[in-house]
């Protein structure tokens, strides 16, 4: 269960780039190489994939969880399976991709840890984005009001949530670093995907950051 | 020019139907050898000049290759004549349309009903047992003959898309496209078992004769009927028969408190099963059935259904039906998971409906655009253009 429209939810105030494409899936796209193969996972209605396929010449798939989201992309040519990180991703081999692009999503699977071990197995690269926790308004949304945070991108309660495995950049990282995942690439972002200037493992960034893009790949050696 | 104009000797027309006799003997799986054999076929549209716009359409267990035009025997119109024809999502103005009977068929294919060239008598149960396999070899000579070196998409549904299947893992380099729909990559267990109440049923009927009742001019109408009436209701779901029938009694106001029809359910099964017999032979549906049973792709590549599609370069759009508990959504998935393994470039989708089984034959919008789709990305990287 767990990725799909509903995890759309916790994303971004919605802002649209020149052509056409979020801000946020731009910034991702900007991490791809051209001509790579690419895997997104929870692609929704494909905006990405026909970007990268257009733009990029990328050899596009796509995994998305609703029924509308997947014939959405098949009726525009996009190759795309129903299916989810948590169930779908096992049967792939090691290094079948060149990016595997799991935006806004780790945080609703059941599995994340397991989920980001299999990003990384089946694709040399994997872009991942995630919401931050410990964003301060979060922080003082729980210290202060003493009930769970909701704000504009946590806007669901508690009992309805399918952002069941939330963390903090910290907490990331350090799953990051256990699995051997190096990060190449690492971008803090406000709610609307401008970009911040400060380093993901700086305290500010952990306080700051309202979400953040990372590529990793395995570790050589 | 059309497409049968210029093929080699061999083919002629047969009543309503194309006809192309092989003189090659085929080796069947079972290590039987068909010394010569027909193939009765249809074709819709037109082939084009480098040949790149052939979609073969595989039918299911009890179809035949009128998909589109009308059928000899029932006057209907084509099984598939919702999805195929001028305009249609298999555009007869865009791709030329291939369907042939099966092997082992009864509507022009070398079959039991058919004569036995070498002793000039019905085949029964003299006819060879053949195997999902056998039919796509059939197949692959069918478009030899038609001088066709690839299909621009081999598609059907149940059986059909066993073929399908077969087709791409046994000639990848043959199928640029694959549509496998509402099917399995092996017969289950129960799949298998629902076969054998059919084939029990024909076979208990006395005028089967055991498989010689041409000779004895008879036909074994109670058996098949049975058979089919069975087999038909693993084709619809329990809601789809609560919605067309529920309890509904059948022109009587109240029971008769006896065997008759009462319920408009058991008369549908029962006209069902008639109709059925008027088109279908009651051998080549043992035969039939039986092919559907011995199917298993990954057992013949070492246990591994991934193994069957290793380096596949075919696009493949897999889709199953909600409410299809005959081929579900989980067999579809394993041929996904297979391809995903493969690396395969694949696409999956399953349509919500509650028409069950049956629901790849029925007009179903979400699942026409979503075929329409797929068939239109998929011209776009075989360079196909419109007429």
């Amino acid at each position: 269960m767990a990725i799909g429209t509903d995890a759309v939810q916790f994303d971004m105030v919605e802002r649209l780039e020149p052509g056409g494409l979020r801000t946020d899936l731009k910034l991702i796209a900007d991490l791809v190489e051209p001509g790579s193969r690419v895997l997104d996972i929870g692609c929704g209605d494909g905006a990405l994939l026909a970007y990268l396929a257009a733009e990029k010449a990328v050899d596009a798939r796509g995994m998305e969880l609703s029924q509308q989201g997947v014939n959405a992309c098949v009726r525009n040519g996009l190759s795309v399976i129903q299916g989810d990180a948590d169930n779908d991703l096992t049967a792939y081999p090691a290094g079948a991709f060149d990016y595997v692009i799991l935006s806004q999503t780790l945080q609703a699977t059941r599995r994340p840890r397991a989920v980001l071990a299999d990003l990384a197995r089946i694709g040399r690269r994997a872009i991942v984005s995630i919401p931050n926790f410990g964003f301060w308004r979060v922080r003082l949304g729980l210290l202060a009001g003493g009930r769970m945070p909701k704000s504009a991108l946590l806007d669901h309660s508690w009992y309805d949530t399918p952002n069941i495995h939330l963390c903090t950049l910290s907490d990331f990282l350090s799953l990051a670093a256990e699995l051997g995942l190096e990060i190449e690439r690492a971008q803090m972002l406000d709610r609307t995907g401008r970009p911040y200037h400060f380093a993901a493992d700086s305290r500010r960034a952990n306080w700051l950051a309202e979400q953040a893009v990372f590529l990793l790949r395995r570790s050589i050696g | 020019m059309s497409p049968d104009e210029d093929l080699s000797a061999g083919i002629a027309t047969s009543g309503p139907g194309k006809l192309l006799a092989v003189t090659t003997p085929l080796i069947l799986e079972s290590g039987s050898v068909l010394a010569a054999y027909q193939i009765g076929y249809q074709t819709y549209g037109t082939l084009n000049a480098d040949k790149s716009n052939a979609i073969l359409v595989c039918h299911a267990l009890t179809g035949d290759q009128y998909a589109a035009d009308t059928h000899p025997i029932t006057g209907k119109p084509g099984w598939w004549s919702s999805l195929v024809g001028p305009g249609q999502v298999i555009d007869t103005d865009r791709y030329f349309v291939i369907c042939s009977n099966v092997l082992g068929g009864c509507l022009g294919t070398s079959g039991p009903a058919e004569i036995d060239p070498a002793t000039g008598e019905p085949w029964g149960l003299g006819f060879p047992v053949i195997t999902i396999g056998d039919m796509v070899e059939a197949q692959v000579r069918l478009l030899d003959a038609l001088g066709i070196d690839q299909l621009f998409c081999a598609i059907g549904g149940s059986m059909g898309g066993m073929q399908v299947l077969q087709w791409a893992a046994a000639h990848p380099e043959r199928v640029f496209a694959a549509v496998p729909l509402a099917t399995a990559p092996r017969h289950s267990a129960q799949n298998i078992a629902f076969h054998e109440v059919g084939r029990q049923a024909i076979m208990a009927d006395p005028d089967w004769c055991d498989g010689d009742y041409i000779t004895q001019g008879k036909r074994p109408r109670r058996g098949l009927a049975v058979a089919r009436m069975a087999a038909h209701i693993t084709y619809l779901s329990e809601p789809a028969l609560h919605r067309k029938f529920g309890r509904n009694l059948q022109d009587r106001p109240r029971f008769t408190y006896g065997f008759e029809a009462d319920f408009q359910v058991e008369s549908y099964l029962r006209h069902q099963g008639n109709s059925f017999v008027d088109r279908f032979d009651a051998n080549a549906y043992l035969y039939i059935t039986r092919a559907c049973d011995y199917f298993d792709l990954a057992a013949e590549h070492g246990g591994s259904l991934a193994e069957a599609f290793r380096g596949t370069e075919a696009r493949y759009c897999v889709i199953s039906f909600t409410s299809d508990w005959l081929y579900p959504t989980a067999a579809a998935r394993e041929i996904v998971h297979a391809l995903n393994a493969a690396a395969a470039n694949v696409s999956f989708v399953e349509i919500e409906t509650d028409a069950g089984h049956d629901a790849f034959l029925l007009n179903q919008p979400e699942f026409f655009r979503t075929l329409n789709g797929f068939l239109d990305g998929c011209a776009k990287h075989r360079g196909l253009s419109w007429r």
